[in-house]
């Protein structure tokens, strides 16, 4: 609703505070640190008042991707990947199947839910500590098989140097053009099967170009780094991916549970006289007809995933290589090695990995408001 | 769907969300009985078992050494909250009952401030608090709180005040009541409920918060998280002390989880489901 011109002054008046507050601290300072990760500050007196900064351009970066010295960004940046795709799958999956068993109205619902839920009230740091007694090497989980007469686990669940799924960093942009492919090859698919003229060509083209990079171009091309680099997904990151399921599928839980109460029962019924079973009802009606709500939890899980810091920091300790994270080695290079460029560029990078999951929503929730 | 559908809820239902419960406390039963335990009982081979007798020397001396953070934080909490509330309720009566051309726009990009991993902002914040002179005293990291919670606090009280009818504001327009009169007289007393959900959102927030807290603090002014960070961090720790000092900076936030449940999931939700 819109009132007079003399409430638009009064609400223009009471919001300029909070927005210049918050066109500082944001916008100001998202540019600042895009600022600063194309500096050198922090080779020299890094604390000083006025410290000296050089323009270097985009120097910082290429040594994150390609410099010898920052192979721990590499793999930090593998394992987030995998701390998200992980984190989604399971908050997903077990939030969906609590959701789906509290659904029918159980006796002690609430109770339950309850239950599920709690771990999200708590501070990372709280059930990190918890959690990495749980996964100590020589009790917790690994005396589990000693309960049913076998030998005690051996597994290092937080300090395993392990990884599965090990790839050469040199074939990371062939890699990378191939999933592109798929993606510019399913934009074709789509085109052509609605008959859009422009995605056919674009798909066309874009996946043309793609499969040539990564069939041909990128063996021609000199290797991004002179040796081979091999980084794979680190089985010490495991343990904290089963502690940041069972902290957010409570949330997933309730999204779901909320979602599946709001569906029509005659959706349910009708169903039911189709001879439909349950399991049928849920996966077949229920479950696509949540998907807005399965898209909005990725979106707000895969954010979350970028906010494991204090998880891992209290869990495993800033310092383990191995289950590291962009956002522990942005923490360690600024504030222990002081080399404030660099951590500008890795928080830079961590920005644009969110802005990937989040501008989209927030124009698709602006649409939806106007 | 409806809970007027009479059906029966089968057997194996019941057990799986058992076993699901019994998963879920697996943390809270170590965290007990670790805690509760003589230090020269706790071995790693028997961290399963209950201890043999209750010792709660655990926790007097986990809360003497937690004290000084404790109190950081309930300060921190308590001053964050009250502010960044009540910048939030009178944003989300403009963004929701006094729009004007652009509000939505502006409502957007303060939004956009919610979702933003942190450690873009912490280079040039950490730089401010040191240029004004409040780096490292509770000051800077209450500057933050606030500031970083007016995304969150508008959005919840807009969605809130969207529930009253413009019906009512108009007579009270019609009235005479002007933008603060509004406000004041009639928005600011059926706010309650909203005050609670937003203050019970950003107490667990603040207080769980670690990464300013780690960064932005010195000695004298850390937050409990960082306490309880240091004293579990160190190397052949005592277990049953992080246990202990886990139950004491988790307690407050727990207690309102029990009470406020419902205050709290609904703030939990605000973030992610549009109206």
């Amino acid at each position: 609703m819109v009132g007079s011109k003399k409430n638009t002054v009064y609400s223009m008046l009471v919001l300029l505070p909070s927005l210049i507050l918050l066109l500082i601290f944001v916008y100001g300072f998202i540019g600042n640190s895009f600022y600063v990760s194309l500096t050198d500050w922090g080779t020299g007196a890094a604390l000083r008042e006025n410290p000296l900064k050089n323009l270097i351009g985009l120097e910082n970066y290429r040594q994150l991707f390609t410099g010898a010295i920052h192979d721990r960004f590499r793999q930090d940046l593998v394992n987030a990947i995998f701390y998200s795709l992980f984190l989604v799958a399971g908050t997903l999956g077990l939030g969906l199947f609590l959701a789906i068993m509290l659904d029918k109205g159980p006796k002690g619902e609430n109770t339950l839910r309850t239950v599920f839920l709690f771990p999200m009230a708590l501070s990372f740091v709280v059930t990190g500590t918890i959690w990495r007694w749980i996964f100590s090497p020589k009790g917790g989980v690994n005396l589990i098989p000693t309960w049913f007469g076998k030998e005690r686990g051996e597994f290092l669940w937080l300090s395993s140097r392990e990884q599965v799924a090990v790839f050469n960093w040199q074939n990371v942009p062939q890699i990378v053009a191939l999933i592109l492919f798929i993606i510019f090859a399913l934009l074709l698919y789509g085109g052509w099967k609605k008959g859009r003229q422009t995605q056919i060509i674009w798909g066309a083209v874009l996946s043309g170009l793609m499969l040539f990079y990564a069939l041909v171009l990128h063996n021609l091309l000199p290797p991004i780094i002179p040796y081979e680099e091999f980084h794979g997904f680190s089985l010490a990151t495991i343990g904290i991916i089963i502690a940041a399921v069972w902290q957010y599928s409570g949330y997933t839980m309730a999204l779901y549970l909320a979602g599946l109460r709001g569906l029509p029962v005659a959706m349910y019924e009708s169903a039911k006289m189709d001879g439909a079973s349950d399991i049928t009802y849920y996966l077949k009606i229920a479950i696509p007809n949540m998907w807005p709500i399965t898209l909005s939890a990725i979106i707000i899980i895969s954010h979350i995933s970028l906010k494991l810091f204090a998880l891992i920091f209290s869990m495993a300790g800033a310092d383990n290589a191995s289950t590291g994270h962009p956002s522990v080695l942005m923490y360690l290079i600024t504030f222990r090695a002081n080399n404030f460029a660099v951590g500008a560029a890795i928080s830079v990078i961590l920005f644009l990995m969110a802005a990937l999951f989040i501008i989209p929503y927030l124009i698709q929730s602006y649409r939806a408001r106007r | 769907m409806s809970q007027n559908t009479l059906r029966r809820v089968s057997p194996i239902v019941y057990v799986m969300l058992l076993a699901a419960m019994v998963i879920f406390l697996v943390p809270i039963y170590m965290a007990i009985i670790t805690a509760l335990k003589n230090p020269a009982e706790i071995r790693l081979a028997t961290a399963w078992h209950l201890p043999s007798y209750p010792y709660w020397q655990s926790f007097v001396e986990a809360y003497n050494m937690l004290l000084p953070s404790l109190r950081n934080s309930l300060i921190l909490t308590i001053t964050g909250t009250v502010l960044s509330s009540l910048v939030g309720s009178i944003n989300g009566f403009v963004f929701s009952k006094n729009r004007f051309r652009g509000s939505e726009i502006v409502f957007t990009l303060f939004l956009f401030g919610m979702f933003i991993p942190y450690q873009i902002i912490l280079i040039p914040l950490f730089q401010l608090l040191r240029a004004i002179g409040i780096y490292g005293s509770l000051y800077g990291l209450i500057l933050a709180h606030v500031v970083y919670g007016i995304p969150i606090t508008t959005l919840i009280f807009r969605n809130f005040y969207d529930q009253i009818p413009n019906s009512l504001v108009e007579s009270a327009r019609l009235d005479g009541a002007g933008f603060f009169g509004l406000y004041g007289r009639l928005f600011l007393p059926l706010s309650v409920p909203g005050f609670v959900v937003v203050g019970i959102w950003q107490f667990t927030q603040i207080w769980n918060e670690f990464l300013w807290g780690v960064t932005l603090t010195k000695q004298s002014s850390q937050p409990v998280t960082v306490g309880l960070a240091q004293l579990a961090g160190g190397q052949a720790v005592n277990w049953n002390l992080p246990m202990a000092g886990s139950f004491l900076a988790g307690f407050p936030v727990l207690l309102i989880y029990i009470f406020f449940g419902r205050y709290f999931i609904r703030g939990l939700l605000a973030g992610s489901v549009k109206e």
